[in-house]
């Protein structure tokens, strides 16, 4: 293979990508050096097996793909915004809009919920860490050099271009020949074993890490909804594995699972890439419930209404959500009694997440409600997932859906879900848990600005898809022509859609504005309890040491920090004498950084189909495992001195800072 | 958030929603300005899953402004507190209910439409048989009866129920026709029935709705309804005046690349079914209609049934 198929070449936006990363790489090395930081990096956070650490690891990866990915959206919003545009060619469209589906499902919603996950239920369930620390670090970093991996494909190799779920014959080597669809099957591949062990990892730290005393009717409900996700999770990525091996044994070995030339068929792929992808969407949505349960009840100063009611809708949603996975093509000529077997599965999805927002709604009923800005990303999902889920009764209703299908109508529809749901839900999330992770609020009046532009922006942009979705715009195309566009309504339509894509992308540049703003000059939190908070999580200090609980909180039901503190104010609360006992923890370890980089030498020989350099990746990871399973010393305890240590700073630091303030 | 906030938003999305339905009545809005009975049956159901939805999105929303403005923690606010209630079965029982009863209503009208499209559109018209072929990136249509072809447009008798018979030389692609009635994929290696009709004579846009690579952009055809005595007076021209499609043009035909409108005056025998067995049909008679007439006859109860040869 000579380099100018190596490299993606005759594109000026690649070269300038080309020029950026370039550049980039050196700035990064240069820092690293200069400042003499190579150690700390490797010490502090490659190696790291801490969850709070992960979890910060996770958010900025995902932080980076809504960006990659949002720019991929901008691109696109601008080719359509006029009639015959030239801006981009086809072939570009079509890698563009496959890479935005892919890194916004896979390398931004899932890492962001991963990042809330490590961020949040050890400490929401009094646990010292996850079941298995070291399994932690090695789904992280897969899923790190999957998403590497699926991203240099944009300027080394080409990238995929069949949709972001890349259906067969499409996908196959026939139609879409080069690395461009292995770097797709790959970067998921890698990725998704990451997300496969992290559901496992979570399900266990649920049932059996909680502090002793916490019964399972005791958990947050954000906890509740981890691990209803994970559950899904555990049921879900096995199938996608499974379709990827096969798309893979197609691809690179001549099989013949999906074409239908040596009797394979493509709808046999249609089907199990449903039957993983829209367990999918549950799985990314629920946590996000998870988190409007515990900040409208937190903000509303209120017992969350219908605990019960709200578990068991969780639970049903995950369940219900494996059949459901038809609607995503009932117009592939099913007979008719399987289309309505599915459409009414779908609509009854739409119960238990009504009942959701009813009780959500009545945990304000009666209740003090301070507007703060995780509960404005509440305030805003409401309206948007209350018409996003119409929207989905519609396209349930299967006849209907022969209209709506793969129109601009279901492009309106799942944005306005997963957006108003899914990114609502984590940036909820964010601004809640920040100070307890970073010690600090992010600032205020540059949160509400981003707020807004999102809002506006949002509305601006989906909403004309409805009526292009009427209109009879079908998706993915990357032009109309201008007959088409004026005689059809199609133009002006498209140009607003445009605007309203740039003012969320605007949105997006307050929020980074406002993190790095926050950074020096957010206000500080040293009460560890920065909202005034109900669960375990703002017991502790702010950022949580390494161990997080000094002692495991007895807990006497639900809602217990709030209680406490009740009982605190009240002076009825009994001080139970301070014994600390040598806390055990994993020690960091590199293995699970040096085992993904073997995976990505894996990963990219078999994309470029060069079998050597794939089976060399493969026995390196095969010996990462086989050096760890004859690592004995992979833990170490921490002596009760360090803990009182740690304890009295720590308290020291809290005292100093009420001072401050006081004076 | 501010009430005045609060209001805006509420007014936006009602204006939106009247936008949204004053366009019924204008012909933009293709999907929902039917032009015969399948499109018809469709946007009736669209209509009552807007209002069966409207039922309970429009209450909650106003429950929720209101609780968002009245429990808001101000100075001078003095609505009743009770941070212990969270608790009651009678509010559970409503709102678990009205969805169940909502959804249930939604599913019978959603099954009996299902059902109701499977069969020809009206019963004592016998249906003509349009053969649709998708390929990279343009559509073929072949008429068994008059055994002519045409590329990127179709012409069918209008008043009378089409059986389109669906398949595809090149990846899935999906035909859709809105303002005749929804879309079904073309498929490799199966070929399956839609029901449709046009009511009135006029020229429909349709287009291709499922990715298929590089040109799928377009691939935009028009159906043009015309009277029975025209249809066949265009059929008989096109007889008279087109060029023959050999095996040869067809090969080259289905050679990725993008053509105008084409019409043939005829086409090599058993070219459709030639189509579906070589992309796989061959190992899947059971997923294929034909059209042919023995086939016909069994059609009414299913999308697809056994291609018995």
């Amino acid at each position: 293979m000579n380099t100018s198929h190596f490299f993606v070449t005759g594109d000026p936006m690649i070269y300038g990508a080309d020029v950026s990363i370039v550049l980039v790489t050196i700035a990064i090395i240069f820092y690293l050096s200069y400042f003499k930081k190579w150690g700390w990096l490797w010490r502090e956070w490659i190696t790291t097996v801490d969850h709070k650490r992960i979890g910060i690891m996770y958010l900025l990866a995902s932080l980076l793909m809504l960006f990659r990915g949002g720019v991929d959206a901008i691109l696109m919003r601008l080719q359509l915004a006029v009639p015959n545009s030239h801006f981009l060619a086809s072939e570009h469209y079509n890698e563009i809009f496959t890479t935005h589906g892919t890194i916004m499902i896979l390398f931004m919603a899932m890492p962001f919920m991963f990042a809330l996950f490590n961020m949040v239920v050890p400490l929401q369930i009094g646990a010292r860490d996850v079941a298995y620390p070291f399994l932690n670090a090695v789904s992280f970093w897969l899923f790190f050099i999957g998403a590497m991996l699926f991203n240099i494909s944009f300027v080394i190799g080409g990238s995929a271009s069949a949709g972001w779920l890349s259906y067969p014959p499409l996908s196959e080597s026939q139609f879409s020949p080069g690395p461009g669809q292995n770097f797709w099957i790959w970067g998921i591949q890698i990725s998704g074993i990451g997300s496969l062990a992290t559901g496992i990892n979570f399900i266990v730290t649920i049932l059996k890490m909680r502090t002793p005393s916490m019964r399972l009717r005791d958990m947050p409900l954000f906890t509740w909804s981890v691990l209803s996700s994970s559950i899904a999770i555990l049921g879900a990525f096995p199938i996608l594995t499974v379709s990827l091996v096969m798309l893979t044994i197609d691809r690179l070995f001549g099989g013949h699972f999906f074409t239908m030339d040596g009797g394979g068929n493509p709808m046999m792929w249609v089907n199990l890439i449903w039957m993983w992808g829209h367990p999918e969407v549950y799985i990314v949505v629920l946590p996000a419930f998870g988190v409007f349960s515990e900040v409208v009840a937190n903000f509303s100063k209120k017992r969350i209404f219908g605990y019960g009611s709200m578990v068991f809708s969780m639970i049903a949603i995950s369940v219900v959500s494996y059949f459901t996975w038809v609607h995503h093509f009932f117009t592939m000529g099913a007979g008719a009694d399987v289309n309505i077997v599915f459409a009414i599965c779908t609509m009854i999805i739409a119960i238990p997440t009504g009942v959701k927002i009813f009780n959500w709604i009545f945990t304000m009923y009666r209740g003090r409600i301070t507007v703060t800005q995780p509960l404005l990303w509440f305030y805003a999902f409401v309206p948007t997932f209350l018409v996003g889920g119409a929207t989905g009764v519609m396209l349930a209703a299967a006849p209907a859906d022969y209209q709506y299908h793969n129109s601009y109508f279901l492009i309106a529809h799942f944005h306005q879900v997963l957006i108003g749901g899914v990114v609502f839900g984590y940036l909820a999330g964010l601004y809640y848990w920040w100070p307890k992770l970073f010690g600090f609020k992010l600032n205020e009046r540059l949160g509400k600005w981003a707020f807004w532009l999102w809002q506006i922006g949002f509305y601006v942009c989906f909403m004309p898809q409805y009526a292009l979705g009427f209109m009879g715009m079908t998706r993915r195309i990357y032009t109309y022509n201008a007959t088409m566009g004026w005689d059809m309504g199609w133009a002006p339509l498209n140009f607003i859609s445009t605007v309203g894509a740039f003012l969320m992308g605007i949105g997006f540049i307050f929020q980074a504005w406002q993190i790095i703003y926050s950074i020096k000059h957010g206000e500080r939190d040293v009460t560890g309890d920065a909202w005034d908070g109900r669960t375990l999580e703002w017991s502790i200090p702010s950022p949580p040491p390494v161990y997080n609980f000094a002692i495991l909180p007895d807990v006497k039901g639900r809602d217990s920090w709030w209680y406490q503190k009740q009982e605190m104010k009240n002076g009825t609360y009994q001080e139970q004498p301070v014994k600390y006992e040598p806390i055990h923890m994993p020690k960091n370890s590199g293995i699970p950084f040096i085992m993904s980089g073997f995976w990505f030498v894996a990963g990219f020989g078999f994309t470029f189909e060069w079998m050597w350099m794939g089976v060399v990746g493969l026995i390196g990871v095969v010996l990462t495992l086989f050096a760890r399973s004859f690592q004995y010393d992979t833990d170490y305890y921490i002596s009760v001195e360090e803990i009182e240590r740690t304890e009295k700073a720590l308290a020291q630091k809290r005292y100093a800072s009420v001072q401050r303030t006081a004076n | 958030m501010s009430k005045g906030i609060q209001f805006a938003k509420f007014s936006f999305l009602a204006l939106l929603g009247m936008v949204l339905l004053s366009g019924c009545d204008n012909s933009k809005y293709i999907v929902l300005d039917p032009k015969g009975p399948v499109g018809q049956q469709e946007l009736h159901l669209i209509i009552i899953s807007v209002i069966l939805c409207a039922i309970v999105i429009i209450p909650v929303l106003a429950i929720f402004v209101y609780f968002a403005i009245r429990y808001r923690d101000k100075q001078g606010n003095n609505a009743p507190y009770q941070p212990e209630w969270d608790d009651s079965k009678v509010l559970e029982v409503v709102w678990w209910g009205i969805p169940i009863v909502i959804i249930a209503v939604l599913g019978v009208f959603t099954a009996k439409t299902t059902l109701a499209l499977t069969k020809p559109p009206v019963k004592d018209v016998k249906p003509v048989v349009v053969q649709v072929t998708s390929m990279d990136w343009k559509w073929m249509f072949t008429y068994p009866d008059k055994k002519v072809a045409t590329v990127n447009y179709a012409e069918i008798p209008a008043g009378v129920p089409v059986q389109f018979i669906l398949t595809s030389d090149a990846p899935m692609n999906s035909f859709w026709v809105p303002q005749l009635g929804g879309q079904e994929y073309t498929m490799p290696g199966m070929s399956m029935g839609l029901w449709l009709q046009a009511d009135k004579t006029g020229t429909y846009f349709g287009s291709g709705a499922n990715f298929t690579g590089k040109g799928f952009a377009h691939m935009q055809f028009k159906v043009k309804a015309v009277t029975q005595d025209e249809f066949n007076k265009w059929a008989d021209g096109v007889k008279k005046n087109s060029p023959a499609l050999t095996k040869a043009g067809y090969d080259k035909l289905a050679k990725p690349s993008l053509v105008k409108e084409l019409s043939y005056s005829s086409y090599p025998n058993g070219l459709f079914e030639s189509i579906v067995d070589k992309n796989g049909g061959k190992y899947y008679h059971h997923m294929s209609n034909m059209g042919d007439s023995k086939s016909m006859s069994d059609m009414s109860g299913m999308d697809m049934k056994k291609h018995d040869n």
